[in-house]
């Protein structure tokens, strides 16, 4: 058998060796372990990993090399891992040469002298690759214990952060984990201490293991030195029941792979797909599961009766009461929120506009902007992989990137890795708008272009022909929704994109976001990217769905639809996944959600929304349907259902049912029929809208300082619920000044009062030494009830005192990073 | 026309194994009156066997439940916790079985369970009186599978008795057995030969 692996570009030199007597071409600087693949040989191995650089710890992966390519044999077996290939080159690998099957027994008992046997309580038992070598390349007896030898141990697990447990027992010091961290996650908190028998993996006792990517470690650990707290002894890997999905965290669309048994997800893992996630995923996306599980998931529908209280119904009476309530509400909005699948954003744009008859249907529930809906229909919507979109490929094939409104390692952790790692290989120039350079940016060895809040559309067009930072097709902009919270700056983006021509992407931070764009949940955009304004458009959805004719008037934004739902001129509100925390102004939108006449609330949990509502309909969790989420590139990622909960509906029965009830059915029940639909309508191919440029707002009017905040990605979101682990993981509240401001506070301030017009946070105060003078920045939604319900809008004025409370940092986990390692 | 011999001898002749019979020792067994012993190694019911001080042998691993060809066996495993008061420990070392069931509708009784336990925690009794007139109680509970606890033994949770951590129990090492628990002490200084404790 001889495999040629096939490479883009013909330009790639292959080069022939002899493997086991087996001729094989593999391209130039192939590992002698990957060119034995190619013959189907598998040598044992544990440090080496193809994304990691090779390191050649272990020394499992020893083979007999008789000819170098140079006529000359290697006197000793060499380590296949580090031995890269050259022509007329002959190894022999365990399958034929005794010389390296004796050298890799030898390698694996010298592993297994210290390596305790307790397999049984181990987690990583049943898909170890210790396990599983020993039994394929080991001996069946140890000389040393025999011998009288006694192992080396140490006191069992410690906490490296409160997500990963090590045993240093356990490690064969393969150094996957300490690399991982260094090359890939950037941030090299552990590292290989002591020498000899003593080595060990160690964390700095100063600084904890503090990365939004430690879960990866786990993963790729070989043994089980490295495990997980939140899944340790829950069960055994032929206990569990494997399905590949996407993560619902954020919109990077990362593969994963979601363990259940018994109706219950264990655990998840990291897929591998190397067009977009590779083979890592964030700590969230691993370890954020359990708010599917908690107690206070709704599980029946329930209607509120004659004296106030909701009481429990059955579903045909839920949705007769549904129809019913909001056909007497007259005029009607639907929310749907930014988490839902693709289908289910398709069934909420559908139902809005043939059942509702309106336009009113927005998926932002957050700051937005009309700018923003303009851009999104110009620039955004139908443009994917293979359709002018920027992909992941393109990220690390960008001579420079430029993130506007974008920290990428709090709100989109797949772009994150991929530009440090084309930073890292190939010096990609990572240019961000923001105002300081977080600990993110510096990792990309990314560039700061100071930007305070507002300032953003003056940055942008600076870059215009600009001598240091010029940009040309080979670059790529990356724009964050946060931007839309900018007047001026989403259109000052599209502006440069065009003058420079480089590449144009949107980065949402919901899953649902990109999908819900496409499938028509935005007041000016039908299913497709078909312009409500355009009345080809509006005949050829009317068409496909069977309908006469289509509301015309372009709906209401979220901001307005809460303002309308205020002044009455709108009675009914369909409400998805939305947390009026989330949206522009918190407390305006508790005011509409309790002025709406009628209410119907589709959530999987308890909130204040369902509380409010007057029919309360509970939706399947992400693991329990199937979906598509579509990612800020544009690329449509399905996933089918884990787990089988035959109660719980996906949001878009529930619309089915409503809209049955209301006489205008929408033609689907299930999310193979929405496919379907949605497969026959296809993309709009006429012309698209056009962006209507903002102009950019003047200076920041009032006293005080600027309010720059994001979210980070681990916070008191409502999706990382009921996981304590992983929430002590996230970082730790903390107002961020510039030195001057800082200047200006009391000498030794530890701790500062940041007051704006809704309210006041107590918070630690750092000092970023590049931030941008007269700014404050504070996380969005780590502290108290969140920037937008107790703090400010972002860009609006604040100030800062101090005070003499040390801030408790709310939502505050226990100090879970034990001691250093000693 | 038959013969002589078809005649009168053969119908004796059929009736051969019966007279035979009637003169041989009974074996009919008056079973519920009458109950006899089995073979020392006949496959009974299951016990989760303990240490001399009472804490549990089960570690939770499911090597059991790997093994069951039947797929009878379910365990959830948990962690052991130190806490000042020993509540939290059920055996020593790391890790318990938190949740042990076996269906003995679906056990053949094979053993290959009783072969798969790392810790000697599973093994069989003689008991094969496994019959019941609803499903539900056949499903067998930890509390059900549990040795009883003998004299000197202490009703888990608590703290290790026997030695300062689970190696000295896996090793036999602990210096007195409770009272009342003398089977434990490894035989021939050879910790993989040690006795069953079961009666």
């Amino acid at each position: 058998m001889t495999t040629s692996p096939e490479r883009t570009g013909a330009e790639v030199e292959h080069v022939t060796l002899t493997v086991d007597g087996v001729q094989v071409s593999v391209p130039k600087d192939t590992l002698v372990i990957r060119a034995a693949e190619q013959v189907g040989v598998q040598i044992p191995r544990f440090c080496d990993h193809p994304l990691l650089a090779p390191v050649g710890a272990c020394r499992q992966c020893l083979v007999d090399v008789p000819d170098a390519g140079n006529g000359r044999g290697f006197p000793k077996p060499q380590a296949s891992c580090t031995l890269q290939v050259a022509e007329g080159m002959v190894v022999n690998t365990q399958a034929t040469s005794p010389v390296a099957d004796k050298a890799q027994q030898g390698i694996m008992e010298f592993l297994l002298i210290n390596h305790p046997l307790d397999c049984p309580v181990c987690d990583k038992g049943g898909e170890c690759p210790l396990q599983n070598q020993a039994m394929s390349n080991g001996r069946g007896e140890s000389r040393f214990s025999e011998g009288g030898g006694v192992k080396r141990t140490y006191p069992k697990p410690i906490n490296i952060s409160a997500n990963v447990l090590l045993d240093r027992e356990r490690c064969v010091l393969c150094a996957r984990c300490t690399r991982f961290s260094e090359q890939i996650a950037g941030d090299p908190f552990i590292a290989l201490i002591e020498r000899g028998a003593l080595q060990q993996v160690g964390i700095y006792e100063k600084e904890p293991f503090e990365s939004y990517f430690s879960g990866n470690t786990i993963q790729i650990c070989p043994v089980g030195a490295l495990t997980s707290a939140e899944y340790r002894f829950r069960s055994r890997p032929f206990d569990l029941v494997s399905t590949p999905s996407i993560a619902e965290h954020d919109a990077c669309g990362a593969a994963i792979r979601v363990d259940h048994r018994r109706g219950k997800v264990m655990r998840r893992l990291a897929g591998n797909d190397p067009e977009v996630n590779e083979e890592w995923i964030t700590d969230k996306d691993r370890f954020g599961f359990a708010y599917a599980q908690l107690p206070d998931r709704l599980t029946y529908p329930q209607v509120r009766d004659e004296s106030g209280e909701l009481r429990p119904a059955s579903w045909p009476e839920a949705f007769a009461v549904a129809a019913r309530g909001l056909r007497a509400a007259g005029a009607c909005a639907v929310l749907p929120g930014g988490r839902v699948t693709a289908e289910d954003a398709y069934a909420y744009a559908k139902f809005a506009r043939v059942a509702l008859g309106t336009n009113d249907v927005d998926f932002r529930a957050r700051p937005l902007s009309a700018e923003e809906a303009s851009f999104l229909a110009a620039e955004v919507v139908l443009r994917g992989p293979g359709d002018g979109g920027v992909t992941y490929a393109d990220l690390e094939a960008a001579s420079t990137v430029v993130l506007a409104g974008l920290e990428p390692e709090d709100e989109a952790g797949t772009i994150f890795l991929r530009l440090r790692k084309a930073n890292r290989a190939h010096g990609t120039r990572v240019l961000a708008l923001a105002p300081y350079s977080s600990r993110g940016l510096q990792k990309m060895g990314g560039r700061l272009l100071p930007t305070a809040p507002g300032d953003e559309p003056a940055v942008l067009d600076s870059l215009v022909g600009h001598s240091d930072f010029g940009l040309d097709a080979s670059s790529v902009l990356l724009v964050g929704e946060r931007l839309a919270t900018v007047p001026g700056a989403l259109s000052a983006a599209a502006r440069l994109a065009h003058r420079t021509g480089a590449r144009l992407a949107w980065v949402p931070r919901r899953a649902g976001d990109r999908g819900a764009l496409e499938a028509g949940c935005l007041p000016t955009l039908l299913p497709g990217g078909r312009p409500v304004a355009s009345p080809d458009a509006r005949v050829d959805a009317a068409t496909a769905w069977g309908v006469d004719r289509l509301p015309e008037t372009p709906g209401r934004d979220t901001d307005q639809i809460v303002s309308a739902l205020r002044s009455g001129e709108l009675g009914g509100l369909v409400i998805g996944g939305v947390d009026p925390d989330d949206t522009s102004d918190p407390a305006a939108t508790r005011a509409a959600i309790e002025a709406a006449s009628f209410v119907v609330a589709l959530e999987l949990r308890e909130t204040e929304v369902t509380r409010a509502a007057d029919v309360v309909f509970p939706v399947a969790a992400a693991v329990e349907k199937a979906g598509m989420f579509v990612t800020w590139e544009g690329r449509p990622r399905e996933f089918p259902a884990v787990l089988s909960v035959p109660h719980a509906l996906p949001d878009l029965r529930v619309l089915a049912g409503i809209a049955e009830e209301l006489g205008a059915p929408l033609g689907f029940r299930t999310v193979t029929e929405v496919r379907a639909q949605l497969t026959e309508m296809g993309p709009w191919d006429g012309e698209r809208a056009t962006l209507d440029e903002a102009a950019p707002a003047g200076a920041a009017s009032g006293e005080g300082l600027r309010l720059a905040t994001w979210k980070q990605m681990i916070d008191d979101g409502s999706l990382t619920d009921g996981e304590p682990y992983l929430r002590a993981t996230a970082r730790a509240p903390i107002a961020r000044v510039s030195p001057a401001t800082y200047a200006t506070l009391p000498a030794g301030t530890a701790a500062v009062v940041v007051s704006g017009d809704r309210g006041e946070l107590t918070l630690p105060v750092e000092v970023a030494d590049d931030m941008v003078d007269g700014t404050v920045w504070v996380p969005a939604r780590s502290a108290g009830a969140g920037v937008l319900a107790a703090l400010a809008a972002p860009g609006s004025p604040v100030r800062l005192a101090a005070t003499e409370t040390p801030a408790t940092p709310a939502g505050a986990s226990d100090p879970a990073h034990h001691g250093g390692v000693q | 026309m038959a013969t002589l011999k078809e005649q009168f001898w053969d119908p004796i002749a059929g009736f051969g194994v019966t007279f035979r019979t009637m003169f041989k020792k009974t074996v009919t067994v008056q079973y519920p009156f009458e109950k006899r012993p089995t073979a020392p190694r006949f496959h009974g019911r299951h016990q989760l066997n303990r240490w001399p001080d009472g804490l549990e042998k089960c570690v939770g691993c499911e090597l059991c439940a790997w093994a069951c060809p039947a797929d009878a066996i379910y365990v959830e495993g948990a962690q052991n916790t130190d806490l000042p008061d020993g509540s939290g420990r059920f055996s020593p070392g790391e890790r318990y079985g938190r949740v042990y069931q076996i269906n003995y509708l679906r056990c053949i009784l094979c053993g290959l369970c009783i072969e798969a336990c790392p810790t000697r925690a599973l093994t069989m009794t003689n008991e094969y009186e496994l019959a019941d007139d609803n499903r539900t109680d056949l499903i067998y509970e930890k509390s059900d599978l549990l040795a009883p606890l003998l004299p000197g033994m202490e009703q888990p949770p608590h703290a290790m008795l026997l030695g300062d951590d689970e190696q000295d129990y896996y090793r036999g090492a602990y210096a007195a057995p409770a009272p009342g628990a003398t089977a434990q002490v490894p035989v021939d200084g050879d910790p993989t030969t040690r006795k069953a404790e079961t009666k």
